[in-house]
């Protein structure tokens, strides 16, 4: 994704996103360090992981916020935008704590993945919020559309999956695949969306609605495309 | 308990962002304009494909050489085809919108097939360009 931003001269553009990706490189590189020194059902490996996840999810959260500001940039609203996301962090990790600290009896781990599944519940929430505003604006750039759409799908497909984790259901060793499975989802999608999405191509969000959502009028659902 | 609700919310926003996604690829391939070849390749006569035809040109682009940046886009596409196919045989029986819309639909995942096989044509010929200019 970063040799395509850079090829396309969109790095700086996106700048938190490609450093974003950097950042997981690294950590993949760590995680993959731990692997080999502690072994898979060492608990050493298995804090690397899921504490690295969780600081990757909130560098995430950095994208996120310039993925806002993007949208905002007219308004003026950064620093509230800024704040409000920092409090749902915060709040977040001590919701977190507070869930497992009640049950003590049970291991760290399970606070992990709890917070894990509660650090991509907000991103999918904050997602949500964007994309929400992008309709609400009338945000017309299809890379930026597309970019937040991607993101949307990345939060909301971990955040099910560690839910499913954290519920101990039946058949859960799936979603152990599934994580590596939607984890190749994120850069496959920025790279097709740098890649073949131009700079300046423009759609209407607005038309992207279903017809649950359009109140099953159909005149309003053909999808309009234009390039400026 | 909260687990079971971060669950139900994650997948009822899994399955919203999803079709807004698969609807953004499609509209963004909705503006290309087919070379001359793909038209006659496909039978495409103009911009406006109809549903049914995506199997058949999805089988054309799998005969040309795989490019790994369209993989994904493609299996995403295929899955919205088959979820508005689940929407065409169940609800669009019992509101007549919901056919029509479902059928708009279909034949922008065909022209969105078909997009992806000029590409692909595009890359062939690229691809046998450059072994042409190698060889000699």
């Amino acid at each position: 994704m970063v040799v395509c931003a850079l090829t396309k001269q969109s790095f700086r553009r996106y700048l938190p996103l490609n450093l974003y990706m950097c950042v997981r490189l690294l950590r993949s590189v760590f995680v993959l360090w731990a692997l080999t020194r502690y072994g898979f059902a060492a608990s050493e490996y298995k804090y690397v992981y899921y504490y690295s996840d969780a600081l990757l999810t909130i560098c995430l959260y950095l994208a996120v916020l310039h993925l806002f500001s993007h949208v905002f940039d007219e308004m003026g609203a950064e620093q509230y935008l800024r704040f409000g996301a920092s409090l749902l962090l915060v709040g977040t990790a001590i919701f977190s704590y507070l869930a497992v600290h009640q049950a003590s009896n049970r291991l760290m781990t399970r606070f992990v993945v709890e917070m894990s599944q509660n650090l991509y519940f907000i991103g999918l929430v904050l997602t949500y919020v964007l994309w929400g505003a992008m309709l609400k604006l009338r945000e017309s750039r299809t890379q930026l559309v597309q970019l937040v759409l991607s993101l949307g799908i990345h939060f909301s497909a971990f955040a099910a999956n560690y839910a499913v984790a954290n519920l101990h259901l039946q058949g859960r060793g799936i979603f152990a695949y599934l994580t590596q499975l939607v984890g190749i989802w994120l850069p496959a999608a920025w790279t097709y969306t740098l890649l073949r999405t131009p700079a300046d191509a423009r759609l209407v969000p607005a038309r992207l609605r279903t017809p649950a959502d359009a109140r099953l009028v159909p005149a309003r659902l053909a999808t309009v495309v234009t390039h400026r | 308990m909260i687990a079971g609700l971060i669950l139900a919310a994650s997948l009822i926003a899994l399955l919203q962002f999803f079709i807004f996604y698969c609807r953004s690829v499609i509209a963004s391939s909705s503006t290309q304009v087919l070379s001359v070849q793909t038209r006659d390749v496909t039978g495409i006569v103009d911009a406006r494909v109809g549903g049914d035809d995506f199997d058949r040109i999805l089988e054309l682009v799998q005969l040309c050489p795989e490019r790994r940046e369209d993989r994904l886009p493609i299996r995403f596409i295929r899955a919205y085809y088959e979820l508005l196919n689940l929407l065409r045989l169940t609800f669009a029986r019992m509101f007549p919108d919901v056919g029509a819309w479902t059928e708009r639909e279909r034949g922008g995942c065909a022209y969105f097939a078909a997009v992806t096989l000029d590409h692909r044509i595009a890359f062939s010929r690229n691809l046998m360009a450059q072994q042409m200019s190698d060889h000699f």
